[in-house]
């Protein structure tokens, strides 16, 4: 491309260039983004990923429920006075993934735990009330959740995700 | 593909791989060096732009197949949650729609060039045969791609083709159910076209290697038709054909956006918007454009099997071209004959087109069968004979001699226009005869949505929305539009509050519960319009024997003939509002009397723009039905324009965000195209 004709005025010629090739470069990535964003939930999938309204009322101290809000599977647990202080006597310190039971709950709702039934490990569900510690316990890698969903033993890095919820009266719960 | 490259890497990386795998010299030695002539002109640019168009089907069909769903009850709508839901799926919708017809447009094209040029003669003849092949693998695709979205067309169109091969005797039937996998055409044939449609695109990509290779062994052709001789015919193809051809492809981008963002539906049915029915004929049942000629020289001739080969010998014959045009001189620039001839056939074919997509009767299937006489007389007549009495005139030297010499061809584009103007008046004359034959077309009303920067008018969407909900949601679905829908941008414009309290009004069957029941609860967002009737023979028992059709896609599902010449204006003007102008003439069409000599059936009404004008429907609106919060006058006029407007919303809600995304589109490439321009000009600057 280098010739005669451009040696006169290469930096006209060069800023053509370079400005076309940049327009290209622009267009082709603006070009890109439907493509990719075509991947990403669609509208009807993020409608139906609306919160979900749960009673409480059926569920007797000691026994839970498994709810599915976004496709995941919510464990909804009613606690006994054992689990919870099973819970609050553990030294923080000494956790794998360090955290209150306190600050996994509702304040004045002490005995529902409400966490994400997806093991943090590789995402299998845990089974509610077994293992060591009166918890969970995740059957493909062996890892163990205690009463307040706190990773105990076991492949799994992290405690079980609190997913975000509150209370719309003391026997409801809101999830989303 | 030419020979061995002299390519040599520097990177000792790249020479460790050039070594083992020479991948880089084979490129360089086939897109960089390769010797192109250097006269070659702008027709020459669709080989690149048909590459482009297939890569461009390729992935936005790869796409679709991820969000499609080939099954028979559920793959019309989820052809329309694609277009709904799915991020720019209205987008890559449109795309693939609209990129079916830009390849056919571009390989149309690209085979009259070959005709016109010579191409397909000695020594490109294997060229030539892979070319017509690929064309018929693209007929399969693009008739099977039509068939997936499962609506009336493609359900007819799926019935009528494979219905072709039962012309076969003995073994036609036989043969026809193999294709179905059933009695008749349903799911199993659906999910095997399915499947073929996603598998052949990429034999076509496989044939389009042999038919490059092919070309790369032969040379390109040029429109002297003389062979390079010396290095001073050619220039390496990159920069010089690579440049051109990137310019070829971005101008033909603007056409092609034209049809994306502007009209998506100009090339389409209405009657595809209507779910597919195996109880219902669609009463002028046509084609995609670019198998009308065919279509036509198939109606023409009067008996089955017959009609069917000789639909398939019109392109059997193209693949002995090269023995039947036995004209030593290669180009039509130098056969003043053979030029003439060739705008002849161009104008056949065309013609032919125009015939296909006219009802097979009267003076159309006379002109029909002469044009099919004439096609075939081309080939076999009129190429030979050519070939042996056609003077040609002396042909340059060398293509360098071309170049410089510039033989003034002004001939050609004037004799060219004056056939096509006389074509033209000659539609138009026959088509001002039909039209006086045909039905009232309802009249345009002035829509705030039309043309590039339409927007939808939010108050009329709001009253449109009222008078659905009181008058005609009693009877007529809605069920593709969501509450959700009523706040999305583009939309009527309600708040999430507005949508919630809107929803929650109605009341959604849920279930089963815990106990195994089903359940009434109040509507929520993501929830659909619930439809007045539990099923289709519900709705048909409770209204004499019609049922009322969903409403969400009636504005695109309706439509009316605008006949020659102004669908040709409407490209231009991006005139598309027939669905909601025939929506305003059905609700305004009512008449208590009908004129005198139509006799309308018990249990039926008059309705002056509904085709046959014996309606099942009675005049569902009438003045002061429904009371607008804003003022805005109680009358039929102002309903109608209003629900007509919230139908076109109902059926196209992403319409606003098309049209500003054009506009964007538009502004991009018009200023791509010129930077194109002057670097290609820049590039070859140094050939001349």
């Amino acid at each position: 491309m280098t010739t005669a004709s451009s040696a006169d005025q290469p930096t006209r010629r060069d800023f053509l260039f370079v400005a076309t090739g940049a327009a290209a470069a622009v267009g082709t990535v603006a070009t890109l983004w439907p493509f990719i964003d075509q991947m990403n939930p669609d509208a009807s999938t993020i409608a139906a990923g609306a919160p979900i309204e749960v009673d409480l009322t059926p569920i007797a101290e000691g026994q839970d429920i498994k709810v599915f809000w976004r496709g995941k599977p919510i464990y909804i647990m009613n606690r006994t006075k054992k689990q919870i202080e099973e819970a609050r006597s553990v030294p923080v310190a000494s956790l794998k993934d360090p955290a209150t039971d306190e600050s996994r709950i509702k304040s004045g709702h002490d005995q529902w735990l409400v966490v994400i039934g997806i093991c943090t490990h590789l995402g299998c569900i845990p089974i509610a009330h077994e293992g060591n510690y009166d918890g969970f316990f995740c059957p493909c890698h062996g890892s163990q959740y205690d009463s307040s969903g706190r990773i105990r033993q076991g492949p799994a890095p992290a405690n079980l995700a609190v997913p975000p919820y509150q209370f719309v009266s003391d026997t409801k719960i809101q999830i989303g | 593909m030419s020979g061995p490259s002299d390519y040599q890497p520097s990177h000792p990386a790249l020479k460790w791989i050039e070594r083992r795998l020479p991948i880089m010299g084979f490129i360089h030695s086939s897109f960089v060096a390769y010797p192109t002539p250097r006269n070659l002109n702008y027709w020459w640019t669709f080989g690149a732009i048909l590459s482009f168009m297939l890569a461009a089907q390729i992935v936005t069909g790869v796409i679709l197949a991820m969000h499609y769903t080939p099954e028979a009850t559920m793959a019309f709508r989820s052809v329309e949650l694609i277009v709904r839901d799915v991020n720019y799926g209205w987008l890559l919708r449109n795309m693939h729609a609209a990129g079916a017809s830009m390849f056919f447009f571009a390989v149309y094209v690209h085979m009259f060039r070959g005709l016109y040029y010579g191409s397909y003669k000695e020594p490109r003849e294997v060229l030539w045969i892979l070319g017509v092949i690929i064309y018929l693998l693209m007929m399969a695709t693009g008739f099977m791609g039509y068939v997936l979205p499962w609506g009336q067309m493609s359900f007819w169109g799926a019935t009528v083709i494979t219905n072709l091969f039962s012309a076969i005797p003995y073994v036609g039937d036989s043969i026809v159910t193999l294709l179905w996998g059933g009695y008749s055409v349903g799911n199993p044939t659906l999910n095997r076209f399915f499947s073929l449609h996603y598998l052949l695109p990429f034999l076509i990509a496989g044939v389009v290697v042999l038919h490059v290779w092919a070309l790369h062994v032969a040379g390109q052709g040029n429109p002297a038709g003389v062979e390079p001789k010396t290095e001073k015919d050619t220039v390496p193809f990159t920069p010089y054909a690579t440049i051109k051809d990137l310019f070829g492809v971005s101008v033909f981008l603007l056409l092609f956006s034209w049809f994306i963002f502007y009209m998506p539906n100009y090339l389409g049915d209405a009657d595809n918007y209507i779910p597919a029915n195996p109880g219902v004929t669609p009463a002028h049942i046509v084609p995609e454009w670019y198998y009308l000629p065919f279509y036509a020289i198939l109606r023409s001739i009067p008996n089955k099997l017959a009609g069917v080969i000789a639909m398939f010998s019109a392109i059997l014959v193209l693949v002995f071209l090269p023995w039947l045009d036995t004209a030593k001189t290669r180009s039509c620039k130098y056969r003043p004959l053979a030029k003439q001839f060739f705008w002849i056939f161009v104008i056949v074919c065309i013609l032919l087109g125009y015939l296909g997509s006219q009802p097979p009767e009267g003076i159309y299937v006379i002109a029909g069968r002469v044009l099919t006489v004439c096609y075939f007389a081309y080939f076999l007549i009129l190429m030979p004979l050519l070939s042996r009495i056609e003077k040609p005139r002396p042909l340059p030297n060398s293509i360098a001699d071309d170049v410089l010499a510039k033989t003034g061809s002004k001939v050609t584009p004037m004799v060219s226009t004056v056939i096509a103007l006389m074509v033209a008046g000659g539609l138009f004359a026959g088509s001002v005869q039909s039209a006086r034959a045909e039905d009232e077309t309802p009249p345009s009303q002035k829509w705030s949505f039309a043309g590039p920067f339409g927007k939808y008018d939010r108050a009329a969407l709001q009253r449109g929305l009222k008078v659905y909900k009181e008058v005609c949601s009693n009877c007529h679905a809605l069920s593709y539009i969501a509450f959700r829908n009523l706040g999305d941008p583009g939309g009527p414009g309600y708040s999430e509050a507005q949508v919630k309290a809107f929803a929650a009004e109605y009341k959604i069957k849920d279930g089963p519960n815990d106990q195994g029941d089903m359940f009434e609860r109040p509507g929520r967002p993501a929830d659909y319009f619930p439809s007045p009737f539990p099923n289709e023979q519900a709705a048909r028992a409770a209204n004499g024997g019609a049922a009322p059709p969903d409403l969400s896609l009636i504005a695109k599902a309706r439509s009316y003939e605008r006949g020659f010449p102004w669908f040709i204006f409407d490209f231009f003007t991006q005139f598309q509002e027939q669905g909601p102008n025939y929506i305003v003439g059905i609700l305004t069409g009512f008449e208590d009397t009908p004129p005198a000599g139509v006799t309308i059936p018990e249990g039926s009404y008059y309705n002056k723009y509904f085709p046959g004008h014996a309606i099942k429907m009675p005049k569902p609106l009438s003045d002061g039905q429904v009371t607008f919060d804003d003022g805005s006058p109680a009358t039929v006029q102002q309903y109608a324009h209003d629900v007509a407007t919230f139908l076109m919303w109902a059926a196209e809600p992403h319409m606003e965000e098309r049209k500003q995304l054009g506009m964007q589109v538009f502004v991009f490439l018009v200023i791509f195209c010129g930077l194109m321009y002057f670097t290609k000009k820049k590039v070859w600057a140094d050939a001349h």
